[in-house]
């Protein structure tokens, strides 16, 4: 059921977080080759839930990436396995991955391990 | 300091127990922090060395450097630690220059950087000056299928000769656990047992080579190499090579990924299992001679090399090379050359 459902008008979205987004090791093709991004999404999601990391990944996908190879960033809905993500410098595993709940503010930095050597 | 705000137990580093853990370690699980981290990871690398007698005090000896993050973060390391712990080497920076644009003519800019950043000398061979051919005209020639095979024969020999010119007997380069991880699964899928039983030493000083090959960073994680080269800020490039495509070692690359995220500890215990067959395979020595054309080393009358240049020179792609593609499979940096061809048959997959 974690299909969304269709965004109302104004109202069920309280004000959107600021966040910076980073793409690394290779990662920054896949987002018009550009490592920074500073983004505004909404904090809360369709049925008022404060927004996660698999949000914000769905988000980046529809909204950001203007390149049609999604599957090199997400596969199956989920960020592809050889892809780190940092929050606020930390691995995303210490700080429960997708369920992560999105800060005002947070730095969200993802980067490739699966080039260049 | 002011002190910081209290850090709850549960992100505390679980080695000094006072900052912040940044790092989750593939192997154990352990949660570090940014120092403890990067010290353990040069421990690691260091007991390795130490433990398989890698190093001779007084020796020159090169780093195979693509400007890419495993050679970034192994010549960081090696510096690091040859300081420390006073191995009294002297490293160089040898790289190859394939003749790709818009490929390796930046990372070797990114190499050229790091030269100055850890005064390295550097050096730097080209597929053009040794073969006549650049990786560009090989394509223009072959078309791009088949393009890695050439690439690999001709980078092997390459980095040999330039070692030979620096009067060099030993390079190391920097493969880590993910690769070998990689070529172990690919070697017992094909079956190859000769290779399996190579693929895994850490020094190999090859019956085919007369430099010694060596691998500091065969126990290191891929996740834990980029983790270091990030919260050390290195400069490194990561593009992928335009010609791509090795779609076998794609796939194993993405089921070895895809198992690491299920159970961390897999990329080790595949490189664990590949030592054990290892010790189980007798080893072959086979009858070496030098090619009849360049001198070097050959189990044939021409080495691989020279009769990739006969076919190319005499503009008949292909025939020979299926033949010779061999042992230098594995030794195309992985890391250099996968990547995009792994997405590319999921891409076949959704598209069948």
């Amino acid at each position: 059921m974690g299909e969304q459902q269709d965004p109302s008008p104004n109202g069920i979205y309280s004000k959107p977080v600021s966040l910076n987004i980073e793409f690394s090791g290779g990662l920054e093709m896949l987002f018009s080759n550009q490592r920074s991004h500073h983004i505004q999404m909404p904090a809360k999601g369709p049925s008022k839930q404060p927004v996660n990391i698999g949000f914000l990944v769905r988000h980046l996908c529809e909204n950001l990436m203007k390149d049609k190879r999604k599957d090199l960033f997400v596969l199956e809905d989920r960020i592809r396995p050889g892809i780190l993500v940092l929050i606020n410098d930390a691995d995303w595993e210490l700080e429960g991955e997708e369920e992560y709940l999105i800060q005002d503010g947070d730095t969200i930095l993802f980067v490739s391990t699966l080039h260049g050597g | 300091m002011p002190p910081a705000l209290p850090i709850p137990a549960s992100k505390l580093c679980e080695s000094c127990l006072s900052a912040r853990a940044l790092i989750s370690r593939p192997k154990t699980h352990q949660k570090l922090c940014k120092p403890c981290f990067l010290s353990t990871f040069e421990s690691e690398i260091h007991a390795t060395i130490v433990s398989t007698n890698l190093f001779t005090k007084g020796s020159r000896i090169a780093i195979g450097a693509s400007g890419g993050k495993d050679s970034t973060v192994l010549a960081s390391v090696l510096k690091t630690l040859n300081e420390r712990y006073d191995y009294g080497v002297e490293f160089v920076l040898l790289s190859i220059d394939e003749g790709i644009k818009g490929y390796r003519d930046d990372s070797l800019e990114t190499v050229k950087r790091n030269a100055i950043q850890y005064g390295m000398e550097l050096v730097i061979v080209s597929y053009e000056e040794l073969y006549g051919w650049s990786m560009d005209s090989v394509v223009e020639s072959i078309g791009k299928k088949g393009n890695c095979t050439y690439c690999g024969v001709f980078r092997r020999q390459a980095l040999d000769r330039g070692a030979e010119r620096l009067g060099i007997h030993h390079v190391v380069t920097g493969h880590n656990a993910d690769d070998i991880a990689e070529t172990v699964l690919m070697n017992l899928l094909r079956g190859d047992l000769p290779r399996l039983h190579r693929c895994t030493s850490i020094i190999t000083s090859s019956t085919s080579s007369p430099i010694a090959r060596s691998k500091p960073l065969k126990y290191a994680y891929e996740k834990e190499i980029v983790l270091y080269a990030l919260h050390k800020k290195l400069d490194y490039f990561s593009t992928e090579c335009i010609y791509s495509p090795e779609a076998f070692r794609g796939s194993a690359r993405t089921l070895i990924k895809a198992l690491e995220k299920v159970r961390p500890s897999a990329i080790l215990d595949i490189v664990r299992s590949g030592e054990a067959f290892s010790r189980m395979i007798p080893s072959q020595a086979q009858a070496m001679s030098n090619c009849a054309r360049c001198g070097y080393l050959t189990s044939q009358k021409l080495c691989k090399a020279c009769t990739l240049l006969e076919g190319l020179n005499k503009n008949r792609p292909k025939t020979i090379v299926e033949v010779e593609a061999g042992i230098e499979d594995e030794e195309v940096s992985s890391s250099l050359w996968r990547g995009i061809e792994a997405i590319k048959l999921v891409e076949e997959g959704i598209a069948n």
